[in-house]
């Protein structure tokens, strides 16, 4: 048996994955199979339901973000109680200060600008002949991962002295009007202006998906009353359309600024946190596990989590406001 | 019962498939280690037979893992133990994890003695046997063995080396130029100077640098004040400044950064090849010698181990005393002394099960270094073992780094980041570093920002 126990090799390791997977079909078959019966106390079902759930989400979330709360409090090995010493040194280093500074740029513009971009977008496609090629454009780069499109940006973006030929689009279109080559992704605050682009190019796609199809359940009749009244283009725009699809906006806002606040890859891919442009996920990463300094590192994540909260639940009330509507 | 059987059934069909695919990929790597080995020397490991060892390292590339792979191979046919090899890319911050998680690795390479001492505060490693002892002091200096001592005990045993003072050019270019190598500071500063002059204007520069290198971005840099520090300051002060006895912005480091600076941040001395002075934090350390080979830089200092990143700018550039590339020694002050900086890994053990003793002991031992040196054809390896005879090194230069890294009248220091604690070594020494290139910081306000970052304990 010890090969169960202690799979090495491929074959090994691939039997005791069956096996797992084979005793949780067996356990939630035998689960299912119980809570049908009729006449049996109450809890039996309630327990066979929601246990599972419960105890993964006991251990998989509830322990660990506790274990981080505590670890925010105790040193880089997290065998002395310090305080909110960690806290203090993330809210009065200068480096800190810096990541703390960009995480906000980020979260303000990224879902500002993607939803903007997204619905105004939304708009000028809708009804047109264009409109299904239009959107798979702009939906394209959410098709694609976060590195894939963070090397991709990385080469828009090369840089190269200007006696020698340009490999980067973007430089070479400054040199054509006559500019100099820049570093894009050295010189701050500019660079991590450059990275919240390539996070706005991915996120657009899905705001404009969400907001198009909110723009379309409009009821006719109010768009064509408006009409009727003599309100057309911007006034439509800003006093009908607008209003009309406010739950979606907010939601879509609240998700983008979410997605924002755990954004990891661009940073890392890109400048590797380099040259000031790091943000609070990617420090977090740095801190714990290339530095050793878990405690700061816990503290990051906890910040991070307090940030995220009052956003999830405006968001859960939003959707539940625009549930109880229809 | 029926199960079992087909369980058991579906085990082997798997790993016979699996033993297919491994003979597939074996039958392509060179057949180094003939079956011809000489086991008297093993038989002091006794009969291992059966017995498993697994080995963690930092090294994943297939052209210098198997080499490794292959240089395993007498012990295991001596012994009967079987040696598994596994590298990766991410082993710093993987090895702490495996570690706590109670996963860890027989055996891992450990490249910094920094970590061999947050290792050793997790209590899940074991000291080396009492044979390892004996093979590390018969066959390296004393200054390896006190690296790794926690205690008073010995926590590793050396594996590879490299040596760090080393400044790649073109013999031929410098012939054709008329220029010579430099054997003090101030002549590799007139040198330096004489290049400039000649080629003012353009892309043509004296140096070419890079220190990308993905989240350890800057540590090329580091190595640059490290190198400095034992030529403005001495290796007394150099100890100093890695033990933190004296701050890390002791007025002493300020002006050796700054001696580094005179290079590195002189626009006219940089970066061949490639730019301004703030190109050297964007370019990749891997791809900044290259531009020596086009001739648009005359001099880029770097690592022993540089030498196998020649093959991949140019397949026929020659690395020869009188070819199109070789390195000087970074020169000191005068020519009385010569500090040289090094680094190189440790092999620490996570069980003390008596295989994973004796191999750890075997590695410290001329046998292992002198069958790496043979499994190794294309270069690029060696180890500061006495016993490794130099013949066996193929490469003249590993030869020439071999003599330096051996050379009794030598200083050697440790490279410094790896021993400072991680938070500085692999943080906010990296990260200053490169903040003073890329961000044009002053060196003493990169020196503030880490010696503020200096962990409390």
């Amino acid at each position: 048996m010890t090969w169960f126990l202690k799979p090495e090799t491929l074959p090994e390791k691939f039997a005791v994955m069956l096996l797992a997977v084979l005793l949780f079909a067996m356990i939630m078959g035998l689960v299912l199979a119980v809570v049908d019966r009729p006449r049996l106390p109450r809890w039996v079902p309630v327990v066979g339901y929601l246990g599972p759930a419960l105890l993964l989400i006991i251990f998989g979330l509830l322990w660990p973000g506790m274990l981080t709360i505590r670890n925010s409090f105790y040193n880089a090995t997290s065998t002395d109680y310090i305080g909110l010493a960690n806290y203090q040194q993330i809210f009065t280093d200068e480096g800190f200060l810096i990541v703390l500074r960009n995480t906000v740029f980020w979260v303000i513009l990224v879902p500002l600008v993607a939803t903007a971009l997204g619905l105004i977008y939304a708009v000028l496609v809708d009804r047109t002949r264009v409109e299904k090629l239009a959107k798979t454009l702009i939906f394209l780069p959410m098709a694609i991962s976060m590195v894939g499109a963070s090397i991709i940006w990385k080469f828009m973006y090369e840089y190269r002295d200007p006696s020698l030929p340009q490999i980067g689009l973007l430089n070479q279109v400054v040199m054509w009007l006559g500019g100099q080559p820049q570093q894009w992704l050295l010189n701050p605050p500019l660079n991590t202006f450059m990275l919240i682009v390539v996070m706005i190019w991915i996120q657009a796609g899905f705001a404009m998906t969400v907001l198009s199809a909110a723009i379309k359940a409009i009821p006719d009749e109010i768009v064509e009353a408006a009409k009727v009244d003599g309100v057309t283009g911007m006034k439509l725009f800003v006093n009908i359309t607008v209003p009309s699809v406010r739950p979606a906006i907010i939601v879509v806002l609240t998700t983008i600024a979410m997605g924002t606040l755990k954004a990891f890859d661009i940073v890392y891919t890109m400048t590797g946190g380099n040259f000031n442009t790091s943000i609070v996920a990617n420090e977090f990463y740095t801190q714990s596990f290339n530095q050793g300094q878990r405690g700061l590192g816990a503290a990051l994540a906890v910040l991070l989590f307090i940030a995220v909260t009052p956003m999830i639940i405006y968001n859960l009330r939003q959707m539940r406001i625009s549930e109880g509507e229809r | 019962m029926i199960h079992k059987h087909a369980a058991k059934g579906l085990v082997a069909v798997l790993s016979a498939t699996a033993m297919l695919s491994l003979a597939a990929c074996s039958s392509g790597s060179s057949p180094t280690a003939a079956a011809s080995a000489d086991c008297t020397a093993y038989s002091q490991y006794g009969d291992l037979s059966g017995k498993t060892v697994s080995v963690f390292t930092s090294i994943s590339a297939d052209e210098e893992a198997t080499p490794h792979i292959e240089s395993y191979k007498d012990f295991e046919q001596c012994t009967g133990a079987t040696i598994k090899y596994e590298g990766s890319k991410d082993f710093e911050s993987q090895l702490p994890v495996r570690v706590e998680a109670g996963n860890a690795p027989d055996i891992a390479y450990i490249p910094q003695p920094g970590l061999v001492n947050t290792m050793v505060a997790t209590g899940k490693s074991f000291p080396v046997s009492d044979l390892a002892i004996q093979n590390i002091d018969a066959n390296y200096d004393p200054v390896w063995k006190d690296l790794v001592t926690v205690d008073g005990k010995v926590y590793a045993t050396p594996v590879g080396a490299n040596v760090k003072s080393f400044v790649w050019y073109s013999p031929k270019m410098f012939a054709e130029k008329g220029y010579t190598v430099p054997m003090t500071w101030d002549e590799l500063i007139a040198l330096s100077d004489k290049i400039a002059a000649d080629n003012s204007g353009g892309v043509t520069k004296p140096w070419c640098a890079g220190i990308e290198s993905g989240t350890a971005t800057g540590w090329p840099a580091t190595d640059w004040v490290e190198d400095l520090m034992l030529r403005v300051n001495g290796p007394e002060v150099y100890d100093q400044w890695v033990n933190h006895t004296i701050p890390f912005n002791d007025p002493k480091v300020v002006a050796a950064m700054d001696k580094a600076g005179s290079i590195l941040k002189n626009p006219k001395y940089v970066n061949g090849g490639f730019g301004d002075v703030k190109t050297i934090a964007t370019t990749a350390f891997a791809d900044a010698g290259a531009p020596i080979l086009d001739g648009t830089c005359f001099m880029h200092r770097q690592a022993s181990f540089y030498q196998a990143n020649w093959a991949s700018f140019d397949e026929n550039a020659t690395i020869a005393e009188d070819g199109d590339i070789w390195a000087f020694y970074l020169p000191a002050m005068t020519t009385d002394t010569k500090p040289v900086l090094f680094a190189g890994e440790f092999a620490m053990a996570f069980a003390d099960r008596p295989e994973v003793q004796a191999f750890q002991a075997y590695l410290a031992s001329p046998e292992w270094s002198n069958a790496k040196a043979k499994a190794t054809p294309n270069g690029g390896w060696l180890s500061a073992n006495k016993g490794l005879d130099p013949n066996n090194l193929t490469k003249p230069f590993d030869k020439l780094s071999y003599e330096i890294l051996t050379n009794p009248q030598a200083v050697l220091r440790f490279d410094g980041s790896d021993l400072m604690p991680s938070a500085v070594g692999a943080g906010s020494f990296w990260k200053g570093m490169t903040n003073w290139i890329a961000l044009n910081q002053s060196s003493q306000k990169v020196a503030d920002s880490i010696e503020k970052s200096w962990p409390s304990k």
